[in-house]
């Protein structure tokens, strides 16, 4: 049977590390890039006696996020311990949740070929992060940095709903559109702070049991969760076409030979020898706080998505782009109020002030004028004091200095030009310095109009008012 | 007399009115510890230094008229499961060898900022297992009432350095009996106070659910003293109680008249040893005497009590003994090649016998396939354990039972025999296992000279009336007014 004769069965574990500003269970710093082991003490580095003392920050990140997924939102949720050795893990256990995690049953929709999509959401733990083990670092021993450890990590674990490489990118996407909307993970995927595993099985079309499934681990990019799981789906399919069985085991994706390559296999798994941690009680969400947490939810996405093509009237294409983050798609919504064309307003929001961002490097949060003041500028375009492309350089300007726009149009006298008789006086000036072309318009080459406009505009140091200029020129000409 | 021969208070009150300092106090306990030390072999680390410059500042506050609690200046001892900042902590393994904390527990922050000089490291079971002191990493103490006995386990080093007045008093810990039993076998008072009342932090985990730091001192008294500085909410600890401590010396001689004591008839069975068995018979009449009644209670899962704490407790232990894997403190296989037998043979150098058979019994316990028969079993009994207790003190104010089945026994004699040893435990446990305050009070001699103990447990947080209950039969036999026949 070819590829085409089976069907792949995906789920993601996706892991976010959560923004807060202490680790899960003590006061150490989380930021990112610190000397080695500088963010520890005593409780992270696992020293003798230390106890866990919750964050709990993360418990609201957690409830935001499940409930943002839908899911529902646990009242009492238990920790557990996770027994293995490895240098990176302090304690010699990671405190996460297991048979009782805070969220369970949501769902999350995606787009695909042939429509949305809903992906089910199995579950939502809270866990700690291990340390980083470092190899090789000199004299070929072996370091230890435990900055990361304990630092706090949502496991958001689907079902296997997922049934190609694309739609596992999609979800990934969607998720971390959502995590990063919600305010409680930078999506960062090159500082691991995003990460995926992911579950790949194969089965015959039409195949109701799924096939034995091999997990993929740490895949930390969009192109890499792609590459990793076609590559495995058909693998898994020669296997089977070669007459062998898949069997269960750990899989790493190699990126530079781009295969998927055994880690462990189901004889060698650990026992984790899950129990509940006992220095931690229960956890218990009370009502108020699930409610109070569900009226602060923001807008999510793919809602904001739907409202900008309805309320304003855009194109899906700009309403994606606009609501991809939400700073920008806060600041549209800050400029449409007190400007009525929406789509002009995001031709300009498309065109020019992504562009000044993307050259300057700034980021929205330091914009310098005010929405008000966008809005203001593109009424003067429309109202012909400015021509568009002098509002260009007056955004520019604006983008610099942070200077109000009329008053840039007046320091720069880049006021356009609508008075008739300064016009009519360059037109006639221009007609009369090239009387064998106004032969030739008049002999019925009309081509040459363009070159008059030009010609026009370069005279008014491109200030005339180009309708004003076309109407006068077209009048002479024609008399 | 001898200046260690006071009670805590009693130096207390002097110190108060300033006829003996704390320095004085303190060189005592250091020439005691170097007299009769050598015998009893309770210290670990003797911290004189330490114990010195604190005595010097307690002094300093006493001239200037502002101690800093009603024990400032007493000093006290250790067991070596708290950590001290500076002080090396062993926990009575190898495996920590050499490791000195870089902070202090909770507790040992309390007592520092109360004033009492702190003495020295007391020597205990390595990781607080074990019901002898014979399976110290070092060496094993002994009872001073009868140096060829153990002192009891696992705080057996904090009870044989307060019954041979090196110290006046100390902290221990008890996780299935290791304050209360040692307390018995040496005619010392010990309290293990209710889960959470104590706080863990800093203290070295055997098993978390159960571990319970308490007092162990001379005279009741005393306990409550030295209880009022250490029960205190941590937020440090998220087991810790959000629970006000009340002024536990403040009814101690409120007597029992009215009382209702209840006796479990699960623990008057076989087993026990007579003289033990007659001394605590007597020890009843004496309270019913003193106004009490007694009533027959029943603790009918008692019997499962021993086998559920030798699931939990070496279920959690194995957990917490993994950090100890000789990557960042305490010792290392040097010549290991490669992590996984730099593992091994660190944890088979540093770990003794017998922390090895728990931990490897509780690994067993935890393992997939293995959990719901025993693990999540032990959890649900230790449900009906509690109960029991629930509904008993829905009926008595305490229960009262033997602390020990025998009086201290010979060293050397149940090292090869852990089942017997752990039987040792099988009246302290169930208190472990359902959270609650106990105490053991002196309640008489053998024949041989071998103390007795009695146990009181009572309701959560209800320590201030085992005190009181306690107290009431000190007063009428101030058994431990009889020292240790130690020769210095």
């Amino acid at each position: 049977m070819p590829v085409s004769d089976f069907q792949p069965v995906i789920g993601l574990e996706v892991h976010a590390q959560l923004i807060t500003q202490s680790k899960i269970f003590c006061g150490c710093s989380t930021a990112f890039g610190a000397e080695p082991n500088r963010n520890t003490c005593p409780v992270c580095l696992g020293m003798p006696g230390v106890l866990p003392v919750l964050n709990q920050r993360v418990v609201e990140f957690a409830v935001r996020t499940g409930l943002a997924l839908e899911c529902t939102v646990k009242k009492t949720s238990v920790w557990s311990r996770k027994n293995y050795f490895y240098p990176d893990l302090p304690k010699g256990y990671q405190i996460t949740q297991y048979d009782l995690p805070i969220c369970e049953h949501g769902r999350l929709v995606i787009d695909t070929p042939q429509g949305e999509k809903v992906i089910r959401v199995l579950r939502i733990h809270m866990e700690e992060d291990a340390g980083k083990n470092v190899h090789d670092a000199g004299g070929g021993q072996s370091l230890v940095d435990l900055n990361r450890a304990g630092v706090p990590l949502l496991e958001i674990v689907s079902e296997p709903d997922l049934r190609d490489a694309d739609e596992a990118v999609e979800y990934l996407k969607a998720m971390r559109d959502v995590l990063v909307y919600l305010g409680v993970n930078d999506g960062n995927l090159e500082e691991g702070s995003f990460r995926c595993d992911a579950n790949v099985s194969v089965m015959p079309k039409g195949s109701s049991t799924y096939g034995q499934r091999c997990e993929l681990k740490n895949l930390n990019s969009f192109r890499f969760l792609k590459q990793a799981v076609e590559y495995e789906i058909s693998r898994q399919v020669d296997v089977i076409e070669s007459g062998g069985k898949v069997i269960q085991e750990t899989r790493l994706w190699d990126v530079n030979q781009g295969v998927t390559r055994s880690m462990r296999s189901k004889e060698e798994a650990h026992d984790y020898r899950y129990f509940p941690e006992p220095d931690l009680p229960p956890l218990h969400v009370s009502d108020a706080a699930i409610d109070a947490a569900a009226k602060a939810l923001p807008e999510l996405p793919r809602a904001k998505l739907q409202r900008f093509t309805s309320q304003y009237g855009l194109p899906a294409y700009d309403a994606r782009i606009l609501t991809a983050e939400r700073p920008l798609a806060d600041y549209f919504e800050a400029c449409a109020a007190h400007y009525a064309d929406a789509k002009k307003l995001s031709n300009w929001f498309l065109g020019e002030l992504m562009r000044l961002l993307k050259e300057e490097g700034t980021p929205l949060s330091a914009l310098r004028f005010t929405p008000a003041q966008l809005a203001e500028l593109l009424g003067a375009v429309d109202k012909g004091t400015v021509s568009a492309n002098a509002g260009k350089d007056v955004l520019g300007e604006m983008f610099r200095t942070g200077k109000a726009p009329s008053d840039i149009i007046a320091e720069k006298g880049l006021a356009q030009v609508s008075d008739t008789g300064a016009i009519e006086a360059v037109v006639d000036d221009i007609l009369a310095k090239n009387a064998g072309e106004v032969e030739k318009y008049r002999a019925g080459k009309t081509q040459v109009f363009g070159f008059f406009v030009g010609q026009v505009m370069r005279a008014m140091k491109g200030k005339g008012n180009p309708t004003l200029v076309n109407e006068l020129l077209k009048k002479k000409l024609g008399g | 007399m001898q200046l260690t021969d006071l009670t805590m208070l009693e130096l207390a009150a002097k110190l108060a009115g300033r006829t003996v300092s704390s320095e004085e106090a303190t060189r005592a306990c250091l020439e005691r510890i170097r007299q009769v030390d050598p015998k009893v072999r309770a210290f670990l680390r003797v911290d004189e230094e330490g114990a010195l410059a604190a005595a010097r500042a307690s002094d300093a506050r006493r001239k200037a008229g502002s101690p800093a609690s009603a024990l400032d200046g007493v000093p006290l001892g250790l067991k070596d499961i708290f950590l001290t900042e500076g002080v090396e902590t062993t926990a009575g393994s190898r495996i920590l060898e050499g490791f000195v904390p870089p902070y202090d527990a909770t507790v040992v922050r309390l007592l520092k900022e109360a004033g009492l000089p702190l003495v020295g490291k007391l020597n205990m079971d390595e990781f607080a297992m074990g019901s002898s002191n014979e399976s110290s990493a070092y060496f094993p103490s002994h009872n001073p009432y009868d140096l060829s006995r153990t002192p009891g386990g696992s705080s057996g080093g904090s009870a044989a350095a307060v019954a041979a007045r090196e110290v006046f008093g100390a902290l221990g810990t008890d996780t299935g009996g290791s304050i209360r039993q040692p307390a018995a076998f040496t005619n010392t008072v010990g309290l293990k106070p209710t889960y959470g009342r104590v706080s863990r932090y800093g203290v070295i985990a055997y098993a978390s659910s159960l571990d319970q730091p308490g007092p162990m001192a001379r005279t009741v008294a005393d306990t409550a003293a030295l209880l009022q500085l250490i029960a205190r909410h941590d937020a440090q600890d998220a087991t810790s109680a959000a629970v006000e401590a009340p002024d536990y010396s403040a009814d101690l001689e409120g007597g029992v008249r009215g009382l209702k004591l209840g006796v479990p008839r699960e623990y008057f069975t076989e087993g026990m040893d007579p003289e033990v068995e007659a001394s605590i018979r007597e020890t009843l009449r004496e309270y019913e005497r003193l106004g009490a009644t007694l009533v027959d209670v029943s603790l009918p899962h008692t019997k499962y009590a021993l086998a559920t704490y030798y699931l939990l407790a070496p279920a959690e232990a194995s957990s917490n003994l993994a950090r100890y894997d000789g990557i960042r403190y305490g010792q290392r296989a040097k010549d290991a090649r490669g992590l996984k037998e730099l593992y091994a043979l660190t944890r088979e150098r540093g770990f003794g016998p017998e922390v090895k058979r728990r931990i490897m019994l509780g690994t067993y316990a935890l393992s997939a396939g293995y959990y719901d028969a025993y693990y999540l079993r032990a959890q649900k009994v230790r449900t009906l354990i509690r109960e029991d207790f629930t509904k008993a003190f829905q009926q008595v104010d305490a229960v009262l039972s033997p602390t020990s089945p025998v009086p201290a026994f010979k060293l050397g004699e149940k090292v090869d025999d852990p089942l017997s040893m752990y039987l040792m435990d099988v009246f302290t446990l169930p208190c472990n296992l359902a959270g609650l305050p106990g105490l053991s009070v002196p309640c008489g001699f053998t024949k041989a000279g071998l103390p007795v103990g009695l146990q009181v447990l009572g309701r959560p947080f209800d320590e201030a009336r085992l005190l009181r209950i306690a107290r009431a039969f000190e007063r009428e036999h101030d058994f431990f007014l009889r020292p240790a026949p130690l020769q210095g």
